[in-house]
């Protein structure tokens, strides 16, 4: 009797344990969903666009989600905007050089300001952001979804958990050296950006 | 020719306001691509594609408007039929 109850509390120790420990979530989704939206808003033209290429890992505790670190990274060449011209100019050398920088990345370090309700994380992450190949650090208010055992009903016969993320932040493409002489009034010097992610923790 | 000339001006500015006004009448630039969103139901994400199709802009409606301006003024450098008609019987 002593040894089964011994047994029984190890388990549940044990299984306690497993389910707290942080989980690495993958963002490369297959389904292409993921995507950050930019817009720059200039007195004379707004420019909206998106990008889909979407990779990383961010490192979630759903006992600790405070402690959340990761990294998500953007496929720069994956910037699109709806006219042909002007996605060929932006990718140019004068705006991001994409054939020169082919990743513009976010990497969390901290959350600051963290609040937990039920699933649901806010917080301020804490980071560098890199464009261009310029690297700066930038506070990001993000909202943290953890869906437990949802993965099944994103992707037949899987099992495991999502975690979505979402953020809504700006940033000054002169500080990152995009074309910084480009005239304000048609090319805003803000790019408000707006991130909607969904990264997968298969279970093993 | 400065009548033919003056009707190809017309129509082309109409052809042009026609083709604007039923791919859309975008007010912004011209786009070769449309956006399409997706709900994923699970996550609630927006996902976004985008497929070809041509809108034009107002860069597209200037241009056309631009082109039907020139030849309607290159007209003006033609003698209508019936001034040179005129002139002829007054010479004879």
């Amino acid at each position: 009797m002593k040894i089964k109850l011994i047994t029984s509390l190890a388990i549940a120790v044990s299984v306690g344990f497993a389910s707290a420990a942080p989980q690495t979530f993958d963002f490369k989704d297959p389904k292409g969903v993921n995507n950050v939206v930019f817009k720059l808003d200039a007195p004379l033209e707004a420019i909206n666009g998106s990008a889909s290429g979407i990779s990383g890992a961010v490192m979630f505790d759903a006992a600790n989600p405070g402690a959340t670190k990761g990294k998500i990274i953007v496929d720069a060449v994956s910037l699109t905007v709806p006219n042909g011209m002007m996605k060929e100019h932006m990718h140019g050398k004068d705006w991001l050089d994409v054939a020169n920088n082919k990743e513009i990345s976010f990497e969390a370090k901290e959350l600051k300001n963290v609040k937990t309700a039920d699933d649901i994380t806010t917080a301020d992450a804490v980071g560098t952001f890199t464009l261009k190949g310029v690297t700066k650090e930038i506070t990001v208010p993000v909202k943290i979804t953890y869906l437990k055992d949802k993965l099944g009903q994103r992707m037949p016969n899987a099992k495991g958990d999502l975690l979505v993320i979402r953020a809504n932040f700006a940033i000054k493409r002169a500080d990152f050296g995009v074309n910084p002489k480009a005239p304000q009034d048609k090319v805003a010097d803000t790019i408000d950006l707006t991130l909607s992610i969904a990264g997968a923790s298969p279970q093993k | 020719m400065k009548r033919a000339l003056q009707i190809l001006s017309a129509v082309v500015a109409l052809a042009v306001i026609v083709v604007w006004i039923a791919l859309g009448a975008n007010r912004g630039w011209t786009k070769t691509e449309k956006e399409v969103r997706t709900l994923d139901e699970v996550t609630g994400i927006e996902g976004i594609a985008y497929e070809k199709r041509f809108q034009p802009g107002l860069d597209f409606l200037g241009a056309g408007l631009l082109g039907a301006g020139i030849l309607a003024g290159v007209s003006i450098f033609f003698r209508s039929k019936s001034n040179a008609t005129g002139t002829q019987s007054i010479q004879h």
